[in-house]
């Protein structure tokens, strides 16, 4: 029988059961992958309850740093007989299956063409420990042990994992070292160590960092400056709110007194997350809320009212599929309408589409300067994939000569020099008017705060040529943000074509990918992270570049095309749609496929073959 | 409907107060409302107990629903921020607006649609939060603003203009403040200003959640016969069981009261709340007794009215946050971004 050949370079996946204590062996062995030098991406893929159902987590490894899902499995390690036929399935032809062989398994059970490797892990845990929760959690242990003798890996990097991780506990340390060690050598001296998949030391990490993308966000937003966060608990968001509590506490808490700088409301609901959010923000206090699609649904009526009164809101909407039941605890990007054109009226609102930890970090932290400046709400768009999963990035940088970019407020000293006030005035011609904070003077510079009906003065009024006037400020406004907003990033092909993609979010590393499997078929292919909405002008400018161009998402409406195509009047028929949507995560395998088969079908010739 | 300004003619024999303004100065722009709106008069009872108090006016933030109410803070206090936000939703936004600067005074007014039938929920959840406001409901039992439909105060069996009676049970604000833990509650009538003004007064210098529940009748859409909430039928069945007078320090206490006829009652900010007792077997710093007076007499078709409840060593969400002194709005670069060199030792700790 064939065994699948590969170093450094194969997926692993873990069938486990939901609250089994097998999430932490897990990363620890992703992490162990990373301390070796070698690019490893694991994810989380687990059911909306918390104990008994299936979870799986799936690590990439790979050399050449690719960071998306790929599909398939090479090494399986099923601890959950509820998935064993689904999960023995996915595993590719010549591959390995490693499983817990103390109950004997019929041989129908298994497939023919892939290599099993069996454990007794429950008889070994059973003679070693007497505590049930010990059974469980050091079972994980010894099969990271395992997987380390099979793998050909170093246990050097999974005990200082487990050194930093239990700190100040030595006898937990012992303790794991000993189920390391059991795993290791029961492996070494029973089972065909190395398999054909093995690891070695390499120097393609560097200096870059494993973390979460909610997390980083979270932190995003401490470091932009953000001090009252209002939130209800969701999943895929609710790390995010977490995130942001944990650095809060870590950094924001006086020393001496224990006074805080940050305030953090468990809200009731949706409606009143932003509600306060935009109370707080409307009284010159930076605020957000996290949250994923049912709760902006909530808050349509609010976004508006923020739009039309001009309130700095931010919004984290970490994505996923669907309404409450059945899949949200799967990733998607499907909130974009709802969230651009959110609410009632003409509304259009502001949009930022980090790729990994690390933009969830910039852009978590830069979206408050957005929302000041712009005075409106800034939705920062994650996902679940890059939300709840930790990815390698570029580590994190503050410029400490930074400050923190207020916006239009003005002071009692500007009141006082005589300025004229007009809440709604564009006094800069850039649709951007002046605000105060309540409490500022004692006689100038109030005004009352209502959605519409009211002049530039911020005066009542029902008149239409007033309210119509606003409205295209308003217009202007967007129009400014279009040239403020993080721009897309481009980077074509080594060799000219008329093949442009456009993607965004979580999806780049999948992009990048498919771009080098693309190439190895001959098609060059451009392609274009748009990173914010409005769109600026170097979106048109790749659209017009290209005979064709495909809008890559994970949603199943075309999302983002249909706000291309509405904001910017392009052609329909000149954006193929690369949709991806069942809830996993977008593979470079389902990208280069569907580009190659559109390609052929719209008998665009590789410039390449056309040429020769 | 345009922006109607007021006449800013100073009477020279206006009275001014301790920071020198006059009435005038706690006004706001006309009324639009009907001619006789119950609104109207707590309006002016607001402006009267800010003037009392010798507040600054640029130191209250004034936010609103949406109703006829929730319109009147246009027609007080013109040097405040006012927010007219959405309707029910006024406590998420005050909540939020307090949590960002917690030196300002708060008021909040809403309706009985906006914070009984839509906003129930954010109501209560303010309340249960102890946001350090005054929530005053200007209740008239009918949607006034969309044209006289029941809201979710108006009795079972009162009758709307066409004769057709009201179904379902009521709420009852006050019961319902008491419940979530209000740390000031009162109610009150727009037609007796003796009793509303100072109870405002008592609720805009205590800390904590102060609700005032003040019955105020729609003219347009809810003073017939057959309304519970008519001019004539609250005057009739008002049954006031206190009198309450807000004394900015104890040298102003001088009279000598027979026993058990007065109490005084120190708040945080050292104000005192001089409580004349109406009914004599009435405590108002005992909630358990007050919920259950008000079940009683409500049974017996009384409106009970007068301070109801008051906790004065109640404390605030910020306290139970452990939100710093300084206000969070002007908080500087400093205190709230941490900088590169604790991004570089996380860096470290995420390899
Ligand atoms: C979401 C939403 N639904 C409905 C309305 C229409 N609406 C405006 S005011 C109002 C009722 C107000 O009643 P109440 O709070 O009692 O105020 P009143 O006018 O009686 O003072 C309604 C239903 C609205 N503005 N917003
Ligand atoms: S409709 Fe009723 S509540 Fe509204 S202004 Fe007229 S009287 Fe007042
Ligand atoms: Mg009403």
């Amino acid at each position: 029988m064939s065994q699948l050949q590969a170093v450094n370079d194969f997926v692993v996946k873990f069938a486990n059961v939901n609250g089994s204590g097998s999430a932490s062996a897990n990363k620890l062995f992703a992490q162990a992958v990373l301390r070796m030098g070698v690019p490893a991406t694991p994810r989380n893929i687990f059911p909306s309850n918390i104990q008994g159902l299936p979870t799986w987590y799936e690590v990439r490894i790979s050399d050449k740093g690719y960071m998306g899902a790929r599909g398939g499995t090479d090494l399986m390690v099923a601890m959950n007989p509820q998935t064993w036929d689904a999960d023995i399935k996915s595993i590719v032809p010549g591959g390995y299956l490693f499983y817990d062989s103390t109950r004997a398994i019929p041989a129908s059970k298994f497939r023919a063409d892939i290599n099993v490797i069996g454990m007794p892990l429950t008889q070994i845990c059973n003679a070693e420990y007497t505590l049930s929760r010990e059974r469980q959690l050091f079972k994980n242990i010894i099969y990271v042990g395992a997987l380390a003798a099979l793998l050909d890996m170093d246990t050097d990097a999974i005990k200082g994992l487990l050194a930093d991780q239990f700190k100040g506990r030595d006898k937990l340390i012992q303790a794991n070292y000993h189920a390391l060690a059991l795993g290791h050598s029961y492996a070494l001296a029973n089972l065909p160590c190395p398999i054909g998949l093995r690891l070695e030391k390499s120097d393609k990490v560097g200096d870059r960092i494993f973390f979460e993308g909610n997390a980083a966000a979270g932190l995003g937003a401490v470091y932009g400056g953000a001090t009252v966060c209002a939130w209800y608990p969701i999943t895929p968001s609710t790390s995010l709110a977490e995130g942001f509590t944990k650095y809060c506490e870590r950094f924001r808490k006086d020393r001496e007194t224990g006074e805080k700088r940050f305030a953090i409301v468990q809200a009731e609901d949706e409606l009143a997350s932003i509600g306060i959010v935009i109370g707080a923000a409307w009284n010159g206090a930076r605020a957000f809320t996290a949250t994923s699609g049912p709760g902006i649904s909530l808050m349509q009526e609010f976004l508006g009212l923020a739009y039309f009164a001009e309130i700095p809101a931010v919004l984290f909407d970490v994505q996923r599929a669907g309404p409450s039941t059945g899949m949200p605890t799967r990733t998607q990007q499907c909130d974009l309408l709802s969230a651009a054109y959110a609410s009632h009226g003409d509304t259009k609102h502001v949009l930022l589409f980090p790729e990994d930890p690390n933009e969830c970090f910039t852009m978590g932290a830069e979206a408050f300067d957005l929302a000041d400046r712009l005075q409106t709400p800034i939705f920062v768009m994650l996902d679940l994939d890059i939300g709840m999963n930790d990815r390698l990035c570029e580590p994190l940088v503050w410029d400490d000569s930074r400050k923190l970019d207020r916006g239009k407020v003005m002071t009692a000293e500007d009141l006082e020099s005589g300025r004229v006030f007009g809440r709604y005035l564009d006094v800069d011609g850039d649709g951007i008017p002046y605000r105060t904070y309540p409490g500022t003077h004692p006689t100038k510079g109030s005004y009352f705060t209502r959605g519409t009906s009211r002049d530039r003065f911020a005066r009542y009024t029902e008149e239409g040529a007033a309210y119509q006037d606003n409205m295209e400020r308003l217009l202007h406004k967007f129009a400014t943000a279009a040239k403020i907003v993080p721009g897309p990033i481009r980077r074509d092909a080594k060799e000219p074509t008329r093949l442009g993609a456009i993607y965004y979010g979580s999806t780049a590393p999948a992009m990048d990918e498919a771009v080098d499997l693309l190439t190895e078929q001959g098609i060059a292919l451009d392609i274009l992270r748009i990173r914010a909405f409005p769109f600026s002008e170097d979106v048109e400018r790749f659209i017009e570049d290209h005979d064709q161009v495909f809008v890559v998402e994970q949603n199943r409406d075309a999302q983002m095309r249909t706000m291309i195509i509405n904001e910017l009047e392009i052609n329909p028929k000149k954006l193929q749609r690369v949709l991806h949507y069942d809830g996993s995560p977008i593979t470079a395998r389902f990208i280069s496929g569907s580009l190659a088969e559109t390609a052929a079908s719209l008998k665009i010739v590789p410039l390449r073959k056309a040429v020769s | 409907m345009t922006f109607l300004p007021k006449p800013k003619l100073h009477h020279p024999k206006l009275a001014s107060n301790a920071l020198g303004f006059t009435r005038r100065d706690y006004e706001g722009s006309i009324s639009t409302l009907c001619a006789g709106c119950g609104h109207d008069s707590i309006s002016a009872a607001i402006i009267h107990a800010c003037f009392e108090l010798d507040l600054p006016p640029h130191r209250i933030a004034k936010l609103s629903g949406i109703g006829c109410s929730s319109k009147t803070p246009t027609y007080f206090l013109g040097n405040s921020h006012g927010f007219n936000s959405v309707h029910g939703r006024m406590p998420s936004v005050l909540t939020g607006a307090n949590l960002a600067n917690r030196e300002l005074i708060y008021l909040g007014v809403s309706g009985d649609g906006d914070s009984a039938s839509i906003g129930f929920g954010q109501f209560a959840h303010s309340i249960r939060r102890g946001v350090n406001m005054t929530y005053i409901v200007e209740n008239n039992g009918v949607y006034g603003l969309t044209k006289g439909q029941f809201s979710a105060t108006a009795d079972k069996g009162a009758k709307n203009k066409r004769g057709v009676p009201n179904n379902d049970e009521p709420i009852d604000m006050v019961s319902m403040a008491l419940q979530l833990g209000a740390t000031y509650v009162g109610r009150s009538f727009s037609g007796d200003k003796t009793q509303l003004v100072p109870l405002i007064k008592g609720a805009l210098t205590h800390k904590g959640a102060a609700f005032i529940d003040c019955i105020s009748p729609c003219v347009a859409f809810n003073n017939h016969d057959g309304s519970t909430k008519s001019f004539d039928y609250v005057r009739e069945h008002n049954a006031a069981v206190n009198f309450l007078d807000v004394i900015e320090t104890r040298d102003e206490i001088t009279a000598d009261y027979a026993p058990g006829t007065v109490e005084i009652v120190r708040q945080h900010d050292g104000t005192y709340l001089k409580l004349r007792k109406i009914a004599n077997d009435y405590d108002a710093t005992d909630r358990i007794s007050a919920m259950n007076y008000l079940q009683t007499h409500h049974a017996r078709g009384e409106i009970v009215t007068g301070l109801l409840y008051v906790d004065p060593d109640a404390e605030d969400m910020h306290a139970a946050l452990g939100t710093a002194m300084a206000p969070l709005n002007g908080m500087s670069d400093e205190a709230l971004v941490p900088g590169n060199a604790a991004l570089a030792k996380l860096n470290a700790s995420l390899r």
